[in-house]
């Protein structure tokens, strides 16, 4: 599903990426964690293609993202912790870009945002930043893209949302789908990732299956400390 | 559902579908929620339920029909009881009994202690 190899980026001087590898695979929801300013977004774009490699091997869905081929683009959802949207209702949004996403599902969308309590017929502007966020959310699901990118999703949300958001996504994953969510709030997602993965100085240190960590243990791992101690032991 | 830290969450939801038995809610032959619609209630990973689902059917206490789902086996609640049996000396016990001997508790007052919560009504 993704592949990188030895990839190196940064913006101006500053290096990012120092000789950064990574390997995804489908049907699965990865949650990437990472100190503040480690690059966790700038991965995320990069897996997008919107931002580019100085070096090495990107692969995603068999595309090298940063050709934006349609047929790519059309594969994937990007949820921005800040998603820009045009001044419109969530209705004539997915009228707009729904035809983008050759599965895109409108009865599934509204059904969502029923879910979430956004109501479709009023204009994004005058919503807060949580039912924004929650539309979003909703379009993304709905779009049935094989690979949807989530920064910070749970940022905004209020706690009945973030059940909702739980339950939206359980119901959403299947064998073709796979989802990496970045994240701070780990303790919102714990019981919804099943895979972790760990940037840190610039490469991934850390990936391991969470279900698998815990039958080897014969506890569930705390994500929290699990993250203090590879950190701390790296 | 709350989840905790001192079980993996795929046996959580093992003791779940167990409670669900024990309580007679599902009985033997009886369909067991699909791994989506489970997933989807208790908000957790499909693939954290599909472990569930396999390790309950290598302890014969669900077993699949063909595309037709999941259901409690005839022996489902005997089965569930001996993991739980199980679990409960190699993990509980030991440290029961640490506390009883660090403690200097004595095991006859223990017993009246039990039989009274047994029968709490007639203390």
């Amino acid at each position: 599903m993704i592949q990188f190899k030895n990839v190196q980026f940064g913006y101006n001087s500053q290096k990012l990426f120092v000789d950064l590898s990574l390997h995804v695979e489908a049907g699965h929801i990865y949650g990437l964690l990472g100190e503040n300013g480690a690059g966790k977004t700038t991965l995320l774009k990069m897996i997008a293609g919107l931002v580019f490699p100085k070096s090495g091997h990107c692969s995603v869905l068999n595309y090298e993202p940063r050709h934006r081929k349609p047929s790519f683009m059309s594969q994937l959802y990007f949820v921005s912790d800040e998603p820009y949207l045009p001044n419109a209702t969530a209705r004539k949004y997915a009228d707009t870009y729904g035809v983008f996403y050759e599965n895109f599902d409108l009865a599934l969308y509204l059904n969502y945002l029923h879910e979430f309590q956004v109501e479709p017929d009023q204009k994004f502007e005058r919503m807060s930043f949580g039912q924004r966020k929650k539309a979003v959310i909703s379009f993304a699901l709905a779009a049935n893209t094989p690979l949807i990118l989530m920064d910070e999703p749970t940022n905004g949300l209020d706690i009945p949302s973030k059940s909702i958001f739980r339950k939206l996504v359980a119901g959403a994953m299947s064998e073709n789908r796979t989802i990496i969510i970045s994240t701070h709030q780990v303790r919102d997602l714990d019981s919804l990732i099943d895979w972790v993965i760990l940037l840190h100085q610039g490469k991934i240190i850390y990936q391991e299956d969470l279900n698998v960590l815990a039958e080897e243990a014969t506890a569930q791992p705390n994500l929290e400390t699990l993250f203090q101690e590879v950190i701390s032991n790296y | 559902m709350q989840f905790h830290n001192q079980t993996a969450i795929y046996l959580q939801i093992a003791e779940y579908i167990g409670e669900q038995i024990l309580a007679q809610n599902w009985k033997p032959d009886d369909k067991v929620p699909s791994i989506r619609e489970l997933a989807v209630q208790l908000e957790v990973n499909p693939n954290t339920v599909q472990r569930t689902y396999d390790f309950l059917q290598t302890r014969e206490v669900i077993y699949t029909k063909r595309g037709l789902g999941y259901f409690v086996t005839l022996n489902g609640e005997t089965n569930y009881l001996n993991w739980r049996r199980e679990q409960f000396m190699t993990n509980e016990l030991p440290l029961f009994f640490k506390q009883v001997s660090m403690l200097r508790l004595d095991f006859e007052q223990l017993k009246a202690q039990y039989e009274a919560f047994l029968n709490p009504t007639q203390v």
